[in-house]
Protein backbone atom coordinates (compact mmCIF):
# COMPACT_ATOMS: atom_id res chain seq x y z
CA UNK A 1 0.00 0.00 0.00
CA UNK A 2 2.71 2.70 0.87
CA UNK A 3 4.73 1.49 -2.23
CA UNK A 4 1.46 2.30 -4.57
CA UNK A 5 1.41 5.66 -2.81
CA UNK A 6 4.73 6.14 -3.20
CA UNK A 7 4.63 5.28 -6.88
CA UNK A 8 1.84 7.64 -7.60
CA UNK A 9 3.17 10.58 -5.63
CA UNK A 10 6.66 10.28 -7.84
CA UNK A 11 4.82 9.41 -10.84
CA UNK A 12 3.19 13.07 -10.71
CA UNK A 13 6.12 14.76 -9.20
CA UNK A 14 8.39 13.38 -12.56
CA UNK A 15 6.04 13.97 -15.16
CA UNK A 16 4.88 17.56 -13.48
CA UNK A 17 8.32 18.15 -13.41
CA UNK A 18 9.20 16.97 -16.65
CA UNK A 19 6.61 19.12 -18.18
CA UNK A 20 7.38 22.46 -16.30
CA UNK A 21 11.40 21.63 -18.04
CA UNK A 22 9.68 21.99 -21.12
CA UNK A 23 7.53 24.82 -20.87
CA UNK A 24 9.43 27.43 -18.52
CA UNK A 25 10.10 30.56 -20.50
CA UNK A 26 13.47 30.54 -18.69
CA UNK A 27 16.32 28.30 -19.40
CA UNK A 28 18.01 29.21 -15.79
CA UNK A 29 14.37 27.48 -14.42
CA UNK A 30 14.31 24.76 -17.10
CA UNK A 31 17.41 23.28 -15.48
CA UNK A 32 16.33 23.55 -12.15
CA UNK A 33 13.14 21.99 -12.73
CA UNK A 34 14.74 19.06 -14.33
CA UNK A 35 17.26 18.85 -11.14
CA UNK A 36 13.93 18.47 -9.29
CA UNK A 37 12.93 15.69 -12.16
CA UNK A 38 16.00 13.58 -11.79
CA UNK A 39 15.78 13.53 -8.05
CA UNK A 40 12.50 12.08 -8.16
CA UNK A 41 13.61 9.69 -10.29
CA UNK A 42 16.17 8.72 -8.06
CA UNK A 43 13.62 8.07 -5.44
CA UNK A 44 12.09 5.65 -8.11
CA UNK A 45 14.93 3.71 -8.23
CA UNK A 46 14.87 3.28 -4.50
CA UNK A 47 11.34 2.10 -5.06
CA UNK A 48 12.46 -0.27 -7.14
CA UNK A 49 15.06 -1.44 -5.07
CA UNK A 50 18.23 -0.27 -7.54
CA UNK A 51 20.02 1.98 -4.68
CA UNK A 52 23.51 1.57 -6.09
CA UNK A 53 21.94 3.29 -10.02
CA UNK A 54 20.33 5.98 -7.74
CA UNK A 55 22.97 7.24 -6.47
CA UNK A 56 24.61 7.50 -9.13
CA UNK A 57 21.80 9.39 -10.45
CA UNK A 58 21.97 12.18 -8.04
CA UNK A 59 25.81 12.32 -8.22
CA UNK A 60 26.41 12.19 -11.76
CA UNK A 61 23.07 14.08 -13.28
CA UNK A 62 21.87 16.07 -10.44
CA UNK A 63 25.42 16.90 -9.31
CA UNK A 64 27.64 17.21 -12.52
CA UNK A 65 25.67 16.87 -15.68
CA UNK A 66 23.06 19.51 -14.54
CA UNK A 67 25.75 22.18 -12.89
CA UNK A 68 27.64 21.63 -16.64
CA UNK A 69 24.00 22.74 -18.05
CA UNK A 70 23.85 25.66 -15.74
CA UNK A 71 27.69 27.05 -17.11
CA UNK A 72 26.72 27.09 -20.71
CA UNK A 73 23.51 28.90 -19.92
CA UNK A 74 25.65 31.77 -17.68
CA UNK A 75 28.13 31.62 -20.56
CA UNK A 76 25.59 31.80 -23.35
CA UNK A 77 24.40 35.38 -21.98
CA UNK A 78 21.16 35.45 -24.26
CA UNK A 79 20.25 39.08 -25.21
CA UNK A 80 17.66 38.12 -27.55
CA UNK A 81 15.97 34.77 -26.39
CA UNK A 82 15.08 32.25 -29.24
CA UNK A 83 11.37 32.07 -28.38
CA UNK A 84 10.70 35.52 -28.94
CA UNK A 85 10.78 35.37 -32.74
CA UNK A 86 8.27 36.09 -35.13
CA UNK A 87 5.64 33.64 -36.18
CA UNK A 88 6.26 31.30 -33.25
CA UNK A 89 3.64 28.66 -33.78
CA UNK A 90 4.42 28.00 -37.42
CA UNK A 91 7.17 25.64 -35.85
CA UNK A 92 5.12 24.44 -32.70
CA UNK A 93 2.04 23.11 -34.63
CA UNK A 94 3.71 20.71 -36.79
CA UNK A 95 5.86 19.36 -33.38
CA UNK A 96 3.13 19.05 -31.48
CA UNK A 97 1.29 17.05 -34.55
CA UNK A 98 4.78 15.08 -35.15
CA UNK A 99 4.92 14.27 -31.32
CA UNK A 100 1.58 12.69 -31.00
CA UNK A 101 2.65 10.37 -34.31
CA UNK A 102 5.49 9.08 -31.76
CA UNK A 103 3.07 8.61 -29.09
CA UNK A 104 0.79 6.90 -31.30
CA UNK A 105 3.26 4.58 -32.50
CA UNK A 106 4.13 3.46 -28.66
CA UNK A 107 0.41 2.77 -28.34
CA UNK A 108 0.14 0.71 -31.66
CA UNK A 109 3.21 -1.40 -30.19
CA UNK A 110 1.25 -1.29 -26.67
CA UNK A 111 -1.77 -2.63 -28.41
CA UNK A 112 -0.39 -4.95 -31.08
CA UNK A 113 3.08 -6.30 -29.47
CA UNK A 114 3.04 -9.29 -28.07
CA UNK A 115 3.06 -9.03 -24.11
CA UNK A 116 4.02 -11.87 -22.12
CA UNK A 117 2.83 -13.40 -19.26
CA UNK A 118 3.67 -10.83 -16.29
CA UNK A 119 6.06 -11.88 -14.00
CA UNK A 120 5.55 -11.71 -10.48
CA UNK A 121 6.40 -9.07 -8.64
CA UNK A 122 6.48 -9.11 -4.88
CA UNK A 123 9.13 -9.87 -2.80
CA UNK A 124 12.82 -9.65 -4.55
CA UNK A 125 16.27 -10.56 -3.33
CA UNK A 126 17.10 -7.43 -5.66
CA UNK A 127 18.41 -4.85 -2.25
CA UNK A 128 20.56 -7.25 -0.74
CA UNK A 129 23.76 -6.33 -1.44
CA UNK A 130 22.67 -4.32 -4.80
CA UNK A 131 26.06 -2.40 -5.02
CA UNK A 132 28.28 -5.92 -4.66
CA UNK A 133 26.14 -7.75 -7.15
CA UNK A 134 25.78 -4.38 -9.74
CA UNK A 135 29.49 -4.28 -8.93
CA UNK A 136 30.53 -8.12 -9.59
CA UNK A 137 28.41 -8.32 -12.98
CA UNK A 138 29.96 -4.97 -13.92
CA UNK A 139 33.76 -6.48 -13.57
CA UNK A 140 32.84 -9.80 -15.05
CA UNK A 141 30.01 -10.35 -17.49
CA UNK A 142 30.06 -6.84 -18.88
CA UNK A 143 33.52 -6.00 -18.31
CA UNK A 144 34.23 -5.28 -22.32
CA UNK A 145 31.49 -2.94 -22.41
CA UNK A 146 32.55 -1.30 -19.25
CA UNK A 147 35.91 -0.58 -20.68
CA UNK A 148 34.52 0.74 -23.92
CA UNK A 149 32.17 3.11 -21.64
CA UNK A 150 35.21 4.58 -20.26
CA UNK A 151 36.86 4.88 -23.88
CA UNK A 152 33.50 6.63 -25.25
CA UNK A 153 33.95 9.26 -22.50
CA UNK A 154 37.50 9.74 -22.88
CA UNK A 155 36.81 10.27 -26.57
CA UNK A 156 33.67 12.61 -25.50
CA UNK A 157 36.59 14.34 -23.24
CA UNK A 158 38.85 15.69 -25.99
CA UNK A 159 35.56 16.18 -28.44
CA UNK A 160 34.29 18.53 -25.87
CA UNK A 161 37.86 20.29 -25.48
CA UNK A 162 38.51 20.91 -28.84
CA UNK A 163 35.29 21.89 -29.45
CA UNK A 164 35.35 24.97 -26.73
CA UNK A 165 38.63 25.91 -27.81
CA UNK A 166 38.62 29.71 -29.37
CA UNK A 167 40.07 29.17 -32.75
CA UNK A 168 37.59 26.76 -34.07
CA UNK B 1 -0.71 -3.59 -6.67
CA UNK B 2 2.22 -1.91 -8.99
CA UNK B 3 2.66 -3.77 -12.09
CA UNK B 4 5.20 -3.46 -15.24
CA UNK B 5 2.30 -1.98 -17.09
CA UNK B 6 2.35 0.90 -14.82
CA UNK B 7 6.16 1.86 -14.68
CA UNK B 8 5.71 1.31 -18.63
CA UNK B 9 3.13 4.26 -19.07
CA UNK B 10 5.21 6.16 -17.08
CA UNK B 11 8.30 5.99 -18.89
CA UNK B 12 6.44 6.29 -22.24
CA UNK B 13 4.68 9.54 -20.83
CA UNK B 14 8.13 11.03 -19.54
CA UNK B 15 9.35 9.98 -23.24
CA UNK B 16 6.40 11.58 -24.80
CA UNK B 17 7.11 14.38 -22.95
CA UNK B 18 10.84 15.04 -24.28
CA UNK B 19 9.69 14.18 -27.53
CA UNK B 20 7.23 17.32 -27.52
CA UNK B 21 9.97 19.34 -26.04
CA UNK B 22 12.36 18.52 -28.59
CA UNK B 23 9.71 19.30 -31.59
CA UNK B 24 8.42 22.15 -30.04
CA UNK B 25 11.09 24.17 -28.14
CA UNK B 26 12.99 26.47 -30.38
CA UNK B 27 16.05 27.13 -27.52
CA UNK B 28 18.65 24.26 -28.20
CA UNK B 29 19.55 23.85 -24.50
CA UNK B 30 15.93 22.82 -23.58
CA UNK B 31 15.83 20.96 -26.63
CA UNK B 32 19.07 18.80 -24.86
CA UNK B 33 17.15 18.74 -22.01
CA UNK B 34 14.66 17.62 -23.39
CA UNK B 35 16.54 14.56 -24.51
CA UNK B 36 17.82 14.40 -21.29
CA UNK B 37 14.20 13.50 -20.24
CA UNK B 38 14.10 10.58 -22.94
CA UNK B 39 16.86 9.05 -21.65
CA UNK B 40 15.73 9.22 -18.09
CA UNK B 41 12.31 7.50 -18.94
CA UNK B 42 14.91 4.56 -20.65
CA UNK B 43 16.58 4.33 -17.76
CA UNK B 44 12.77 3.47 -15.95
CA UNK B 45 12.29 1.12 -18.22
CA UNK B 46 15.88 -1.14 -17.65
CA UNK B 47 14.87 -0.03 -14.38
CA UNK B 48 11.36 -1.32 -13.74
CA UNK B 49 12.48 -4.68 -15.75
CA UNK B 50 15.45 -5.03 -13.76
CA UNK B 51 13.02 -5.43 -10.78
CA UNK B 52 10.39 -7.52 -12.00
CA UNK B 53 12.35 -10.19 -13.59
CA UNK B 54 14.63 -10.26 -10.47
CA UNK B 55 18.41 -9.65 -12.68
CA UNK B 56 20.69 -6.71 -11.87
CA UNK B 57 21.42 -6.58 -16.13
CA UNK B 58 19.17 -3.47 -16.20
CA UNK B 59 20.51 -1.77 -13.69
CA UNK B 60 24.19 -2.58 -15.43
CA UNK B 61 23.03 -1.32 -18.47
CA UNK B 62 20.95 1.64 -16.72
CA UNK B 63 24.76 2.76 -16.03
CA UNK B 64 25.59 2.85 -19.25
CA UNK B 65 22.81 4.86 -20.47
CA UNK B 66 23.66 7.78 -18.23
CA UNK B 67 27.63 7.19 -19.04
CA UNK B 68 26.36 7.88 -22.80
CA UNK B 69 24.05 11.27 -21.16
CA UNK B 70 27.00 11.87 -19.64
CA UNK B 71 29.65 11.92 -23.12
CA UNK B 72 26.14 13.65 -25.27
CA UNK B 73 25.83 16.48 -22.73
CA UNK B 74 29.33 17.47 -22.91
CA UNK B 75 29.83 17.27 -26.76
CA UNK B 76 26.80 18.62 -27.03
CA UNK B 77 27.16 21.95 -25.04
CA UNK B 78 30.89 22.04 -26.83
CA UNK B 79 28.58 22.29 -29.71
CA UNK B 80 26.47 24.86 -28.42
CA UNK B 81 29.40 26.69 -27.14
CA UNK B 82 31.50 26.64 -30.38
CA UNK B 83 27.96 27.58 -32.14
CA UNK B 84 27.17 30.17 -30.15
CA UNK B 85 30.67 32.08 -30.74
CA UNK B 86 30.30 32.07 -34.15
CA UNK B 87 26.50 33.14 -34.56
CA UNK B 88 25.68 34.79 -31.32
CA UNK B 89 22.63 33.17 -30.73
CA UNK B 90 20.94 29.49 -30.08
CA UNK B 91 18.23 28.92 -32.16
CA UNK B 92 17.81 25.62 -33.86
CA UNK B 93 16.01 27.63 -36.86
CA UNK B 94 19.56 29.86 -37.16
CA UNK B 95 21.68 26.71 -37.16
CA UNK B 96 21.54 26.16 -41.28
CA UNK B 97 25.65 26.40 -42.11
CA UNK B 98 25.26 22.36 -43.09
CA UNK B 99 21.94 22.91 -44.59
CA UNK B 100 21.69 21.44 -48.56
Amino acid sequence: MEGQLAFYVLSACILGFAVLVITARSTVHGILFLVLDFLFVAGLYVLLQAQFVAVIQVLVYAGGIVILYLFVVMLVNLKRPPEAHKDRHRRGRLGVALSLVVLAEFVMIALFGYVGPGVGAEGGGLSVRNVERVGWMLYTDYLVPFELASVLLLVAMIGAIVLARREL
Amino acid sequence: MITQTHYLVLSTALFFIGVVGVMTRRNVIVILLSIELMLNAVNINLIAFSYYLKSEIGQVFAIFVICVAAAEAAVGLGIILAFYRNKETVNIDEMNLMRW
